[in-house]
């Protein structure tokens, strides 16, 4: 009797596949890795060989340098690669460009590792494709019911009332700088923002990134013109979330301190970190979508990887679904600095 | 609800004072009557309810979802009404979400059953942001920082009107404030400000600027009195009508019925609350135990038993004395005061003068008595008018010169809005020793003003420097005999503190001097503060 933890199994590198001898997102340098995506937490530089789609091995080698690996191999999604006896396909899972879920087949098994995802529309990624299996592994980032993102849009709507209502304010908005500020300058774009937006200079090389990957952002100048403070009354302006408190935001006039987080849902947060303009607009899975996804798919049994482990378990057991939290360690919370 | 939702969302997050009028104007030029009227009066306060219990709301989320998943949502936000708003499960095709004057109506004319079956249906028909509001508003939790001050200021600028307007209607109009917009908006005329008891928009006083100003006024054409360190107020009884009312309108009559038992008379006085015992005036500290409290007991009465010290009369049985000159008006007011008779009323005595140095030296060494507790000196031209505002030259204040101390910077926390970038609230500390006799410092106070933006960059930078630990958004600095920061703070006054670790608390700390050259070791001692506070007791 084949058992999935004969698979996939947690170890202190990340969650380890024994028959195809990789490693999927280890959080340290490993032989064989198979990456998800492009965030630092997950795509880390070091490991013998990675598989990955060719935009997050993009991401990476414009991160970490052409040789942040001995040997990559590229998937696009959908493509079915052989690790020894074990099936891998990437599958894309709507967290950011080049995201993917790792789809695991091995004599007659399939196990699903989400990575990081979404179910909302996102203009810069492709969108979250459910995949049947028997056992699907998610992240929870936002595994609590109070994590109820609103429509992106509207948040969208709310920065530029906000922009019209202080016209001698330059508004910051803090955003991830892979992914989040991307999706945050396509889906002002798309609300009719056509005035050129200003970014952080830690933002230049993944903008230009997904330009060539096809994203439109439209007009983007550095914001960096310092000494003519007036220049930015009225605009936005797009930065890492640690510049927000950083000596770099004071070339602006008086701004409004914006922050596009799932984390903003809750007032506190903003509040600790003097935010005066909360966008919650998150690239992971609220507890909406986290758990319409686990009803859609109906995996034999749950596996939950990073964030709130134990509501998210609670909730399956619930509704009929065998949970166990495989506490992995190493995985920061998004955005949460 | 929404609008006024978003509102509330962005008011409690916004801390300067400008953008919280910006956003209240806009609403209510955005907003339809009646609802920007009730919102209006929530934001102040005069819209309280208390429809729903804690433990009713806890109820109701708990028929609706898995009670363990609640608790956890519930310890991981730490605020009920919050994570209710949040956790409520939608109910797809619920009605559709009430307005703010839909909801003041229904509570209005609702039975105690039917009040819970309300706020339930409302809840299913909400998103988050209303349903937060909503819950904030029914369980009488709605604190936002606005005051009736700001609402007046945002009235004034939705009609682009001076401020002085519509203090002098707002005691006549009542939530919603449907005339009072209507006259804003330019579609009627300006509510009568002749109701008995009304609030007179206050004259107020610049502060003199001693190296230019006394070079060209003539000591002859002014009148000086002692500055009280109280509260100012108007006192206000007419046609039975009677109110006490803080200098910018606020009615405090129901926090002072002991004075206000008192005003017996026909007529408006200018003048000074204070706490008096045997006519003799008590330290501001007592007056403060009974600031800002919505009632008052007579324990707190007896212990703490207010006056007022009036100085001015704006009338008198009936007649508008503000269009005569203050040497007019004086008269008048002592003529008032002595035919009160009473032990709560007295008067502001004039100090006479021939000179400005003469007047200098009573500044600097006021006479025993009252003048030792005096914040100052107050100038008022013979021939001025009683007018609204603060209009440059009739009136001055010369306040007394400040205490001075030389303390440590010890931590620093970054600041707000336009300051959020800087460290920009200093918290400092004097020597004294451990129960070993080894000297450190205590901290006594913190000071976020006093310095010029440059100053600002300068102390912005040190504290980066030096920073020898971070607790979140505070950081401590290197503080020890040869290595740290010497500020020079002033401060008004001071007085004992349980709450302060260093047990003195002072009042209006700010920065007056960087003292870049002064070691730290040679900073001032907890025990040079002690004397400071017993001869400030002494008095």
């Amino acid at each position: 009797m084949i058992r999935p933890q004969d698979l996939l199994c947690p170890r202190p590198e990340g969650l380890y596949c024994a028959p195809g001898d990789f490693y999927i997102d280890p959080v340290r340098p490993v032989a064989r890795a198979v990456i998800t995506h492009g965030h630092s937490d997950h795509a880390r530089a070091g490991h013998g060989a990675v598989l990955a789609t060719p935009e997050t091995l993009a991401i990476m080698a414009e991160r970490y340098g052409a040789d942040f690996a001995q040997a990559r191999q590229a998937a696009a999604y959908g493509e079915t690669v052989a690790r020894d006896a074990v099936e891998v396909t990437l599958v894309p899972a709507g967290h950011v460009l080049g995201s993917a879920q790792a789809v695991v087949r091995w004599r007659g098994l399939t196990m699903v590792v989400s990575g990081d995802y979404k179910r909302r529309r996102d203009p810069t990624c492709a969108p979250f494709e459910p995949v049947p299996c028997d056992v699907f592994i998610s992240e929870a980032t936002f595994g609590l019911p109070v994590f109820r993102h609103p429509d992106a849009a509207e948040e969208i709507r709310r920065l530029l009332r906000s922009v019209r209502q202080f016209p001698e304010r330059s508004h910051i908005v803090g955003a991830y700088a892979l992914g989040k500020a991307q999706r945050i300058i396509a889906l002002l774009r798309e609300a009719g923002w056509e005035a050129p937006i200003f970014v952080h200079g830690a933002l230049e090389r993944l903008n230009r990134l997904y330009a060539e990957h096809g994203v439109e952002l439209g007009p983007l100048a550095p914001a960096t013109s310092a000494g003519k403070g007036a220049d930015f009354a009225g605009q936005i302006i797009i930065a890492p979330p640690s510049a927000l408190a950083d000596r770099w935001s004071r070339r602006f006039p008086d701004p409004v301190a914006a922050f596009a987080s799932g984390w903003m849902r809750v007032r506190a947060r903003a509040r600790q970190r003097g935010v005066e303009l909360p966008l919650v607009i998150s690239d992971h899975a609220d507890w909406d979508e986290l758990t319409a996804t686990v009803d859609e798919i109906r995996p034999g049994e749950l596996w939950i990887t990073h964030g709130r482990e134990e509501a998210l378990a609670r909730w399956a057991e619930l509704h009929g679904v065998e949970a166990r939290a495989l506490a992995l360690v190493g995985y920061e919370e998004e955005d949460d600095d | 609800m929404r609008a006024f939702a978003e509102l509330l969302d962005r008011l409690s997050l916004t801390g300067s004072r400008n953008a919280k009028l910006t956003l209240v104007r806009d609403y209510l030029a955005a907003t339809p009557d009646p609802d920007r009227g009730w919102a209006l009066a929530a934001l102040t306060g005069d819209l309280v309810f208390h429809a729903a219990k804690p433990a009713f709301i806890r109820k109701a989320v708990e028929e609706r979802m898995d009670p363990i998943l609640f608790r956890w949502s519930y310890d991981y936000v730490g605020d009920l009404a919050e994570t209710v708003a949040l956790v409520w499960p939608e109910r797809p095709g619920a009605n559709r979400g009430p307005e703010l004057s839909e909801v003041v109506e229904a509570l209005r004319s609702a039975s105690r059953g039917e009040v819970q079956r309300l706020i339930e249906g409302w809840l299913d028909a909400l998103e988050p942001t209303s349903r937060w509001a909503l819950l904030k508003l029914m369980t009488g939790a709605l604190r936002v920082g606005f005051s009736a001050r700001l609402a007046k200021q945002a009235d004034a600028d939705l009609g682009r009107v001076p401020v002085a307007e519509v203090e002098e209607v707002w005691h006549a109009q009542h939530p919603p404030y449907e005339d009072l917009f209507a006259w804003l908006e330019g579609r009627s005329d300006r509510p009568s400000p002749t109701a008995p008891g009304r609030f007179r928009p206050v004259m107020l006083a610049q502060a003199i600027d001693e190296a230019v100003d006394f070079g060209k006024l003539d000591p002859a054409d002014y009148t000086a009195e002692w500055k009280w360190d109280g509260i100012r107020v108007q006192a206000v009884s007419e046609g039975g009508v009677r109110r006490l009312y803080t200098r910018t309108g606020d009615d405090i009559s129901r926090t002072f019925p002991d004075v206000v038992e008192s005003l017996n008379f026909e007529g408006v006085l200018d003048g000074e609350l204070l706490v008096m015992r045997d006519g003799r005036v008590a330290p501001f500290a007592d007056l403060q135990q009974r600031l800002n409290r919505k009632s008052v007991d007579a324990r707190l009465m007896a212990a703490q038993p207010a006056g007022i010290r009036a100085y001015d009369i704006l009338s008198d049985r009936g007649e508008d004395l503000r269009v005569l000159p203050f040497a007019e008006r004086r008269k008048r007011l002592e003529a008032f005061v002595a035919r009160l008779g009473s032990t709560r009323i007295d008067l502001s005595p004039l100090q006479p003068f021939e000179s400005w140095s003469e007047l200098a030296d009573l500044r600097a060494a006021p006479p025993p008595g009252d003048p030792q507790a005096a914040e100052g000196l107050m100038l008022k031209r013979w021939d001025s008018i009683y007018e609204a505002g603060r209009p440059k030259g009739p009136w001055f204040k010369w306040k007394r010169d400040p205490f001075l101390i030389d303390a440590v910077l010890m931590y620093a926390q970054r600041g707000h809005g336009r300051r959020s970038s800087y460290y920009s609230d200093f918290t400092f500390g004097v020597w004294c020793e451990d129960a070993d006799g080894r000297r450190m410092l205590t901290p006594v106070g913190k000071a976020y003003f006093g310095f010029t933006d440059q100053e600002l960059m300068q102390l912005d930078k040190f504290v980066r420097d030096h920073t020898v630990e971070r607790f979140g958004p505070v950081r401590a600095v290197r503080a020890e005999p040869h290595a740290g920061l010497v500020l020079e703070i002033a401060f008004e006054g001071m007085q004992r503190s349980s709450r302060h670790k260093s047990g003195v608390a002072m009042r209006f700390p700010r920065i007056s001097r960087i003292r870049w050259d002064k070691p730290p070791g040679e900073a001032d001692e907890l025990a040079t503060l002690e004397r400071m506070l017993e001869r400030m007791e002494a008095r």
